[in-house]
């Protein structure tokens, strides 16, 4: 397979053809942060915070590295005001919900994100889709999923797949970037109660 | 019907069809499509085929159940060929006098004709009214002549010729050129050149290739992709066929919303026949082209008419975008190579390759060709579909054709593009409608929706209730758009109650920048499109919400309060019969007193206030002066002889 050759961050680097953005960055030693992203599962795309700035013929744009295919003799940039300000932004948006994340935390000193600058609405998920996604692509069970869509989105355990399946397996619980607070009640919640957590859903 | 095996027999055939159909017989048409569906032309139908048949009319007479002739305003619409009479708001009980007077007698129905609002003259022709005069309709205008349900009446105007031409004597590559030369740019929201989008297709590897009709059209107060599909679904299907032939597909599939359902009647009717024909399927016109249409009925997402979560849909999964890096036109439905093109985009085909893309390029703008239909709704005297030549200027379309702003009120803006677009004031009505014209503008073209508002509409509350739109319409699957519009429309809420603070339009601006630059898909990345354009324009009524609690159009609810002007008040005692809360302290010969406590603000006083007093008045910013006293309450009548 050909080798391509790009810079990021002024480091000329050598990358396979299949590689996206964030695995060429990462190979080279150029950290970029992720949420959503998991090296066993497909790119999602989801949380945006690997954005980064890619010039390509003289023009420039912002990209999300976790999904973008490497290109020939293109310049990323993983770090300026623009992309930090957004990153900022992004953590912002995510700590109203799960605003004791350790992961978040982290981040939010990194960026200078205020966890107080929204209204906190602390549902804990904030949606990065690990422990769907590697149910799904890892597991083959598909054992928790998303129900509804935008703002209503959640994750639910199916009572009938988890109850076989969780109590034996729970490896997607480490995966949670809000420490499996959201996916470990979600389960309890179905498997304790499983009639009154799908009505719960079907009501919503 | 036996199928047609080749260009010669769809002549052969069409001549057939023509020599039995002869110009001068009467033939009444009738508007069937789904907005006068709504104004019961179904009802007109059966009475005019029971009056036909009890008039002994059966062998002079034809009837015919068309598409949307466009002007819904006027629905249910008549037009009476030859002679082109044509009649509006027709109900059952008009329809034996039509039959015996002007069928028979020939006499005109004055009460029936359009009246032109201006000069109060009576019209007759449907081409000298002045919402068909001032328009260009190349695409739309067959839908008056069409019975959607009967492919012979779309033969009968040269249907399936295109694709006859295609298949006989054209290379895909001859086909692609023509599209490409025509610039015809996609009809659905982004403009993009579709002869690229093909062409990319036709180069891209793999064996199974697909197209696409994208009929998710789901913009507030836009129904033309609705329209064509209903009334002529043979020339999107034609269209789509040819499409197929230059890129080497043999499958395609029509993505329709749920909510349409005379679209996938019709559209399946329209297959069907297509099929039996020989003009779909197999080996069609005896070429050795194949090719199949499917029909998949949509599940009521807006998100589905963006294209990746569209074919995700079709692949049976939920409707959510993907990354974009790889266009759908190299991996799209079950990672093949698709091209998808919405329902009027498809529709312009035949007619380029019929009449060339010389003839196609000679309407529009340099860089906007042919024609677009716009769904003209909201404050405008004449609601209703338009087809324009691209570069008409704003101004015609909303006064020549759409007949400016009913009740004397003074027009605010047009909003454009959906909700992904953006309002435009009055300044700049002077533009000419185009792609890149209206995203300069800081709108778009989107799929053409266009809704005019009055002086009556607070810009503050569009941008809220779009964004309140499209929060419900996110998937949800990346954070600018799930969590930035939940803040973003929170932020405008509160605005619209006065709740609004310093910095709330920087912090508005900043995460309408992380939408945009962030966002995953087109619906998230223009979502602040809305705010980011009545800001522009309207900044001023923002900054009034913000720091005065002011709504300058006395629209936000919150905002204003209902007063009565005790120098206006007759006492006559109306809007407190009419006041559904009680808030109206009245009494005989009495001014009346709005109880602000106990007001909900409906606007019924408002509204019932007699025009020859307006003592009711909407205030905003101010505080409400006290009620008169009670002894000052009694009305001393003017004298008579004074």
């Amino acid at each position: 397979m050909s080798e391509i050759l790009l810079t990021i961050d002024g480091k000329e680097v050598r990358a396979k053809q299949d590689m996206t953005l964030l695995e060429a960055a990462r190979s080279a030693g150029i950290s970029i942060p992720t949420l959503c992203h998991h090296d066993k599962l497909e790119p999602y795309g989801g949380c945006r915070l690997c954005i980064v700035e890619v010039e390509s013929r003289g023009s420039k744009r912002m990209v999300v590295s976790c999904v973008y295919p490497v290109e020939k003799n293109i310049i990323v940039t993983t770090r300026s005001e623009k992309i930090d300000r957004i990153r900022k932004m992004i953590l912002e948006l995510q700590l109203a919900h799960a605003p004791d994340s350790f992961v978040l935390q982290d981040l939010a000193k990194e960026y200078g994100a205020d966890r107080n600058r929204f209204e906190k609405e602390p549902s804990f998920c904030i949606h990065c889709g690990l422990c769907v996604r590697y149910c799904a692509e890892v597991k083959k069970k598909n054992a928790v999923g998303f129900v509804d869509r935008g703002i209503r989105k959640e994750i639910s355990f199916i009572p009938e797949i988890a109850s076989k399946e969780c109590w034996n397996c729970k490896e997607c619980f480490p995966l949670c970037p809000t420490e499996a607070l959201q996916a470990a009640y979600v389960l309890i919640e179905s498997l304790a109660f499983p009639s009154a957590s799908s009505q719960s859903v079907s009501e919503r | 019907m036996p199928r047609i095996n080749s260009p010669a027999e769809l002549e052969a055939f069409r001549s057939s069809l023509l020599s039995e159909r002869d110009p001068n017989k009467t033939c009444i048409t009738l508007c069937s499509g789904s907005a006068c569906h709504a104004s019961a032309s179904r009802e007109v139908a059966d009475s005019i085929l029971a009056e036909i048949e009890k008039q002994g009319l059966g062998a002079e007479v034809e009837f015919r159940r068309t598409g949307c002739h466009g002007f819904c305003e006027r629905g249910p619409i008549i037009v009476i060929r030859p002679d082109e009479i044509c009649y509006f708001q027709i109900k059952p009980e008009d329809v034996p006098e039509i039959i015996s007077e002007t069928i028979k007698e020939k006499k005109i129905i004055e009460r029936l004709l359009y009246t032109d609002p201006v000069t109060n003259e009576k019209i007759i022709h449907e081409s000298d009214i002045p919402f068909y005069k001032n328009q260009g309709r190349i695409v739309f205008g067959s839908n008056v002549s069409v019975d959607p349900k009967n492919i012979d009446d779309y033969l009968a105007i040269g249907g399936y010729s295109a694709l006859a031409k295609v298949l006989s004597g054209m290379t895909p590559d001859q086909v692609l050129q023509e599209v490409k030369k025509a610039n015809l740019r996609g009809r659905g929201g982004g403009g993009f050149p579709a002869g690229n989008k093909w062409e990319g297709s036709r180069n891209a590897p793999g064996d199974t290739k697909y197209v696409i009709v994208n009929a998710d059209e789901g913009d507030p107060g836009a129904y033309m992709d609705r329209s064509l599909l209903e009334g002529n679904p043979h020339s999107v299907l034609e269209g789509l066929a040819i499409g197929a032939y230059t890129i080497g597909s043999h499958e395609g599939y029509i993505y329709v919303r749920q909510e349409y359902p005379l679209a996938v009647q019709n559209v399946n009717i329209a297959i069907e026949q297509a099929e039996e024909y020989g003009l779909l399927g197999k080996n069609i016109l005896g070429s050795g082209f194949n090719f199949v249409v499917k029909v998949h009925r949509g599940a009521g997402a807006f998100v589905c008419g963006e294209s990746t979560a569209l074919m995700t849909a079709l692949e049976g999964r939920a409707g959510e975008p993907r990354p974009k890096y790889i266009r759908s036109n190299v991996v799209g439905l079950w990672g093949s190579p698709s091209v998808l093109n919405n329902v009027e985009t498809w529709a312009n085909v035949p007619l380029i390759i019929n009449n060339g893309a010389d003839w196609f390029t000679q309407f529009g703008t340099e860089s906007s060709k042919g024609t677009k239909i716009f769904s003209l709704v909201g404050k405008i005297t004449n609601t209703g579909l338009v087809e324009v030549p691209m570069g008409t200027p704003l101004k015609d379309i909303i006064y020549k054709i759409g007949g400016g702003i009913p009740g004397g009120k003074k027009f605010k803006a047009v909003q454009t593009g959906g909700p992904s677009g953006g309002c435009l004031p009055e300044e700049m009505l002077d533009l000419p409608v185009g792609f890149d014209e209206l995203t300069k503008a800081g709108s778009m073209m989107g799929s053409g929706g266009m809704i005019i508002m009055d002086e009556d509409t607070c810009m503050v509350d569009v941008a809220r209730y779009f964004m309140e739109f499209l929060t419900d319409e996110s998937c949800g699957k990346c954070v600018p758009c799930r969590e930035g519009m939940r803040q973003m429309l929170k932020i405008l809420t509160n605005i619209t109650k006065g709740k609004g603070k310093e910095g709330d339009i920087e912090l508005l601006e900043q995460l309408a920048e992380t939408a945009k630059e962030a966002a995953l898909c087109a619906l998230g990345k223009s979502s602040p499109n809305p705010f980011l354009s009545t800001l522009q324009h309207f900044r001023s009524e923002y900054d009034a919400h913000v720091k005065e609690k002011r709504c300058p159009a006395l629209s936000c609810k919150e905002l204003i309060n209902f007063y009565i002007d005790p120098e206006k008040c007759q006492g006559c005692g109306t809007c407190a019969k009419k006041c559904p809360s009680e808030a109206i302290i009245g009494g005989k010969s009495m001014i009346h007193i709005v109880d602000q406590e106990k007001c909900t603000k409906c606007g019924t006083c408002f509204e019932v206030c007699p025009p020859r007093f307006r003592a009711v008045r909407k205030i905003s910013g101010e505080p409400v002066p006290p009620p008169i006293p009670e002894e000052a309450r009694t009305i001393v009548r003017k004298k008579k002889e004074k």
